[in-house]
Formats: C-alpha cells, structure tokens, sequence
C-alpha cells in the first residue's frame, strides 16, 4: 500500500478525454494509466495529471479537486458525475476492460 | 528589413499575421489553440520571441501556453492562479458581498526587463506575477489588501484586471486598471497601491467622483513621456498628466466619448487613437460608420479616420485590448472588431486596409516590430 492507500496497480485503466484535452494534452483520445486499487474517479484523476501536468485544474479544481461544472464523468453507460470521488468505479473499468469517459457538457446553438 | 508580427487572440483561437516593413502583404498563421479562447497574447520586449498566451474556455478553465521561438512552436506553462491567503469578498451586481473567485486571465504583461517576468491581471481582479517564465505564479497581494478590494464591483464583462503598465524609467512603478474599480499605482514594486481616480466622474455610482468603482476600459501611456497616461473609461476620455494624481477630460468633439480602446502614437506622444463606440446600450459605432478618432493634441480636438473602413452597415465592437501600434518609422495602427476583422493602417491611421475579414471575434491585439 503506497502514501495515498492504494495498492499495487492492476492493469492499465482506459481513460477516454475530450477533444480540448487531448490537444493540451498532445495524446491519443484513449489513455492509459496505472491506478492502484480501489480504483476511483480520485486516482484516476490522481494518476493522469500526474502523467500530464499540463492537464492540472482542467478537469478538477486546483484547491478543492472539485470537478468542473461543465465536464461529466462516465462509466458502463452510467453517470459518476455526481458520486463520491472516492467511490469504487465498476470491476470492468478496474479491469480495464471498459473506460472512464471525461465528457465535457453538451452546448450548442 | 524590419517585419511586423501582430498577435491576434480572439473566441476561437490565436492568429499570428506576418508582414514586412511596408505592411501591404500579410502571412496569416493560426489558428492557433483551435476552439479555445485567447484573451491576450504578447511578447516579451527583452526577447521578442519569448510569447505568453492566455488560453481558457468554460470547460477546461485556464491555460497558460508559451512559446519560445516566436510562435512556431509552444508548450503549456503553469496555470495554477491561487489567491494570497483568505480571498475576502467583493461586491457582487446588487451590492451584497462575494467570494473572490478566479476566473480567467484578461492581459499578460511581460517585464521590461527580464523575459522569464510577466505580470497576469485576472478575474476576479488581481494582479499575478511569475518570475520563472510561467511556471509559477505569485499574487501581489496589496492591490486588493490595500484597503478598497471590498468595494470593487464586476462591470458587465466581469470584473477583470485588464490594463498593466510598466513605467520605463522607473521599474518599481505600475499601473493597473480594473473593471469597475479604477485606476491604481504601485510605486514600490507591487507591495502598495492606491488608487489614483480624482477626477473621475461616474453617474452610475451614488457618489460620482468615489475613490474607487469608475469603470476604466483601458490606459495608455507613450513611454517617453510615463507620467503622462491616457484613459477610454466607460464614458469620457480622459487624461493625466501628473501619473494619475489627477484626471481631466479631454472627450473635446467626439461623436460620443464611450469606447473600449485607446493607444498612442509610437513616436508622438500626443497623437492618440480611440474607436468611439455609440454607447453603453448600443455597442456598435454612431450610424454603422467605423471610425477612428486621432488626437495630435493629447486629446480635445479629434479628427475622423475612415478612409478604407467600413461606411455604412458596421455593427461591430472593438474590445480594450483590441488596438495596437508597430514602431516603424511611419508608425502602423491596428485594431480588430468583434466581427473578425483585423484592419491595419501603415500611416498611422489616414489610409486603412483589412488583413483578415473573417476571423472569430477578435478580444486582443498586440504588434512586434523584429528588427
């Protein structure tokens, strides 16, 4: 168990970003990233701007880790937006088997 | 031979328009940060191809980019903009008390002296400096710990720190500029300020001539002349010859003295340029005409400049930061519109000629002129 009480990493998490990020964060819409376990929204977030630091208070606030009003976090066809960031994603996304997706608000006209 | 680079930030991205000394023929390059918005960029004075951009939307927040190599390549630098200590609060629209919460960088100022120096104003108004290109950023805190701070009030843009000047002659003196606060001075390097708005006056507010709540849009200074400033504020064009101890209007025969932008002529002191804008209602030029308005005289007698721009049917803005000069020997203006229009003028305003028509709104305009 490391400093932040995770456990070793597992396999790689999916993470698919939105567009914007992908072009700060110069990388593909799909990434990977080892995660200790449990795996939550947290150390997902935890691991990626560790990996891209440009991508720091993008998706998060910088002081609170609130997660910005506009972006949404989903999982196997469901909504973590509003769930604890702390709470355990589904075994299948722990797995790497389906992805986390960071979407940013539908706005239009 | 000398070559002009404007930096364009607009809604929609950075665009960066190349021309040689006789500004005829341009080279547009962007965009840049495709989708994103960019409030301001410009360049270090020290090392010209040292650039800062501000780069922010409602999704994502802010970013801050810089680039190394004029523009040809940029990477993402530090974003992280915390208030000093407990932020306090501000007056919100109806008067009550809000939280200060940071928003978005309006202007970037790098140093006179040092590439790896910028200054950031931002929203909610304050003033952050770097000293390490970027990385980091630091409050200065006495600007809104002077003693006012909890009588600011957001104009209808918000409420943006959107004007830094440096004094040349005198490193540790800065002005700054709020929306709807005012004008300040620090004349020690950023530990103090004091507001510096006597002679303002201001009909919206219950007291006209307060110490603060003047909505300024923007201030110029020539820097052969820093005692000098020159002010577009909401309505009234304005002047100060005493460092902002003191204001005078100098609106003279403007069509109508509300505006946005407001520069100096890079080799004469006294000539200025404003875009005198119909009203606080109505932002769009008096009778769909756009006009520049030139002073030779610092202020009071202004002349009309129209030739090459739009006489009938324009209905655009033209942004605080949207207006700039080169400092080629026959000093070249430039300004861009809401519409998406960059209009250059190689003659110091008689003649005018559009290098682009169709870009994003346009929120900034900034000119190098490379040796």
């Amino acid at each position: 168990m490391n400093q932040k009480g995770a456990c070793a990493a597992g396999p790689p998490i999916r993470v698919i970003l939105p567009y914007h990020l992908r072009t700060l964060g110069r990388v593909d819409a799909e990434v990977l990233l080892k995660v200790g376990t449990p795996v939550t929204v947290r150390r997902v977030l935890d691991a990626l701007e560790d990996r891209y630091p440009m991508l720091h208070g993008t998706i998060r606030d910088h002081v609170t880790q609130e997660r910005r009003p506009f972006l949404r976090f989903f999982a196997c066809e469901q909504d973590w937006s509003h769930e604890s960031p702390d709470a355990e994603l589904p075994e299948v996304v722990a797995a790497g088997k389906e992805p986390l997706l960071i979407i940013g608000a539908i706005a239009g006209g | 031979m000398s070559t002009v680079r404007v930096l364009v930030g607009t809604r929609k991205g950075a665009f960066i328009l190349t021309s040689d000394g006789k500004r005829k023929d341009w080279q547009v390059n962007g965009p840049l940060f495709a989708g994103w918005e960019i409030y301001h960029l410009k360049g270090s004075p020290v090392d010209p191809d040292r650039l800062y951009a501000s780069q922010s939307n409602d999704w994502f927040g802010q970013t801050m980019q810089r680039s190394d190599d004029g523009g040809a390549t940029w990477a993402p630098v530090g974003n992280k903009f915390t208030y000093d200590g407990v932020p306090g609060t501000h007056q919100w629209y109806d008067g009550t008390p809000h939280p200060w919460e940071f928003k978005r960088v309006w202007h970037l100022e790098p140093s006179l002296a040092d590439p790896e120096t910028v200054y950031a104003g931002v929203e909610d108004a304050a003033l952050f400096k770097s000293s390490d290109g970027g990385a980091t950023w630091e409050e200065l805190a006495g600007l809104r710990g002077h003693g006012t701070g909890p009588h600011w009030q957001p104009g209808a843009g918000g409420m943006c720190l959107h004007t830094i000047i440096q004094d040349p002659m005198n490193h540790e003196r800065i002005y700054i500029a709020i929306s709807a606060a005012g004008a300040f001075r620090t004349d020690d390097g950023g530990k103090n300020w004091k507001p510096i708005n006597k002679g303002l006056v201001s009909n919206f507010l219950p007291d006209p001539t307060a110490e603060v709540g003047h909505c300024v849009h923007h201030v110029a200074m020539h820097r052969s002349r820093p005692e000098v400033l020159y002010m577009q504020k909401h309505w009234d064009v304005m002047r100060s010859l005493d460092a902002g101890e003191s204001w005078q209007e100098v609106s003279g025969n403007l069509p109508t003295d509300f505006g946005f932008v407001i520069d100096i002529h890079a080799h004469e002191p006294e000539t200025l340029y404003v875009v005198p804008i119909k009203s606080d209602s109505e932002h769009f030029p008096p009778e769909g005409k756009l006009r520049v308005y030139r002073s030779r005289t610092g202020g009071n007698e202004w002349e009309p400049l129209g030739k090459g721009l739009p006489e009938r049917d324009c209905y655009v803005n033209v942004l605080r930061d949207a207006m700039a000069v080169d400092s080629l020997d026959e000093c070249g203006v430039y300004f861009g519109t809401t519409g998406g229009q960059v209009y250059a003028s190689p003659d110091a305003g008689d003649n005018w000629a559009p290098i682009v028509r169709d870009l994003p709104a346009v929120l900034s305009v900034e000119v190098q002129t490379l040796s």
